[in-house]
């Protein structure tokens, strides 16, 4: 479903980022993707959702090919993902409904589908009763719950998350897990990069290590354990 | 459509600062071209006012009969350069003198004036070339003595409009330039504006053609208002120009709503090249 070839991906003027990677993630996987700052872990991820092409090598997401796709290819394939980031990325002046419904209308879906789905999502996260408000008007944890709503709303079959609790509290990155725990359970993969080791150590979830650029740690493949370098 | 549309008066309510900006800039940028052109199109009317008074006359011996100069004005405007040709005999030219000099008609008391054949050309035809061509045919008509055309006074009316025509051409392609270049900037501050809207449209699939498409809205919208607005203030400069200092034409309406094109036109060159532009660094 999501398959990196012997990626490499180097900017001109900050080297390389990440450094012959080869991975595979399955349908309804949950995967930790952790590591140092600088370490590679954000470029992965945009190399999912083609943000970020390799300089060389191969992702190959949900049938679309790095080498081969075209803007219009990978403005498709991100109707099919749901992406969530540390800072939220709500739009400061629409409500929350304006702002999950916002990935519906801009891919083109009938206005009498889009509220029905946007209620649907907002009472999945835990938010049926803020969806008039203004994100200003909402707490970090309900803020990053609006954006995994934004993120659900076109029932992805992957869901990215990069740093998706880095601005939270305790009490709120636990209610975000765990609403990425029933997300996933639902058959949809979530592959979130996270510092948080707490939560890697409670939770017997694959997990990806990465240094350098490159992966030192995978718990799915077992002869990578030998080779695991503490950070 | 409707949703371009929405985005477009959102934004028009959300930042109506800078949208005013926008507009704004795009008139003024406008009412510089629109002020040049009223100059150019004033210019180019006083230098077909004198056109108009190209003329070739040509002069016949005495003693040709009125038939055969009505026979060959008959021939010469049948020559596809010529509008006219009229005869005027003896007795004409003699008045026309007499009434041209006024307090001094007595000087031609009992004078003897040449007829003539008085030749108009077709405007555009009135060249340096055509009229020295016509000249020449005319010319060999057996009682044709003379032929004056001014020559060097012909030359140098073309001359004149040749310079006139090139300068305004470069002036206001120079023009053009510079509007377009001031709205591309005034729509890039309005892309970067919504850079943050722009780049969650990408992460949710949006396509560029569809972020593109309020951008264009916007920028023929405010083209099509700049326009506006620039030829209210041509206008207001003509009139007053007209007032106080010389008379003066204004476009004609069909100029003025080419000009109205043409600020849209830009407002959407302007728009695509930023949103363009946007679109492939982020």
């Amino acid at each position: 479903m999501i398959r990196f070839t012997r990626v490499s991906k180097s900017y001109p003027r900050t080297g390389t980022a990440v450094n012959d990677v080869s991975l595979q993630v399955n349908k309804g996987e949950f995967v930790f993707l952790t590591g140092a700052s600088g370490a590679g872990k954000s470029t992965l991820l945009k190399m999912i959702y083609m943000e970020e092409r390799p300089t060389t090598g191969e992702v190959r997401v949900a049938g679309t090919s790095s080498v081969t796709a075209k803007a219009n290819d990978v403005a498709k394939l991100r109707r099919k993902l749901g992406i969530v980031f540390q800072d939220f990325r709500l739009l400061e002046h629409r409500t929350i409904e304006q702002n999950v419904g916002f990935a519906l209308e801009v891919i083109g879906a009938p206005s009498t589908v889009i509220g029905g789905k946007v209620a649907r999502v907002l009472t999945q996260v835990g938010l049926a009763a803020k969806g008039r408000a203004l994100p200003r008007e909402l707490s970090g944890g309900e803020q990053q719950r609006a954006a995994i709503a934004r993120a659900l709303v076109n029932d992805p079959f992957a869901l990215i998350a990069d740093e998706p609790t880095g601005n939270l509290d305790d009490r709120a990155t636990r209610g975000i897990f765990q609403l990425l725990r029933e997300i996933n359970a639902q058959g949809t993969s979530v592959i979130m990069a996270t510092h948080n080791l707490e939560l890697i150590r409670r939770n017997e979830f694959r997990t990806i290590e990465m240094a350098r650029g490159q992966i030192v740690f995978d718990s799915a493949e077992p002869a990578s354990t030998a080779e695991r370098r503490t950070p | 459509m409707s949703r371009a549309l929405r985005d477009v008066l959102d934004d028009f309510r959300r930042t109506p600062l800078l949208s005013a900006l926008g507009v704004t800039t795009i008139a003024f940028s406008l009412f510089a071209l629109g002020l040049f052109g009223l100059v150019a199109l004033n210019i180019r009317q006083a230098l077909e006012k004198l056109e108009d008074r190209v003329e070739i006359r040509a002069f016949v011996a005495p003693g040709t009969t009125p038939e055969d100069m009505g026979q060959a004005a008959g021939d010469v405007a049948s020559f596809p350069e010529v509008q006219s040709a009229r005869i005027v005999t003896s007795e004409m030219a003699l008045k026309r003198a007499q009434s041209e000099l006024g307090e001094f008609r007595d000087v031609f008391e009992g004078a003897v004036l040449p007829g003539s054949i008085d030749v108009q050309l077709k405007p555009g035809r009135r060249d340096p070339a055509t009229v020295k061509s016509v000249a020449e045919r005319v010319k060999r008509f057996s009682f044709v003595d003379d032929v004056r055309y001014g020559e060097e006074w012909i030359e140098k009316l073309y001359r004149l409009r040749n310079i006139a025509g090139i300068a305004g051409l470069a002036l206001g392609f120079a023009f053009a330039i510079v509007s377009v270049i001031i709205i591309g900037a005034t729509i890039r501050m309005a892309v970067l504006a919504r850079s943050k809207e722009i780049s969650i449209m990408r992460l949710v699939g949006a396509t560029d053609s569809y972020i593109r498409r309020p951008f264009l809205l916007e920028g023929f919208a405010k083209g099509v208002l700049g326009g506006l607005l620039a030829l209210v203030l041509t206008w207001i400069a003509q009139t007053m120009i007209n007032r106080y200092v010389i008379e003066t034409i204004f476009f004609t309406a069909r100029v003025a709503l080419l000009g109205l094109l043409f600020g849209a036109l830009i407002g959407l060159i302007g728009s695509a090249v930023s949103v363009g532009r946007h679109l492939r660094r982020v």
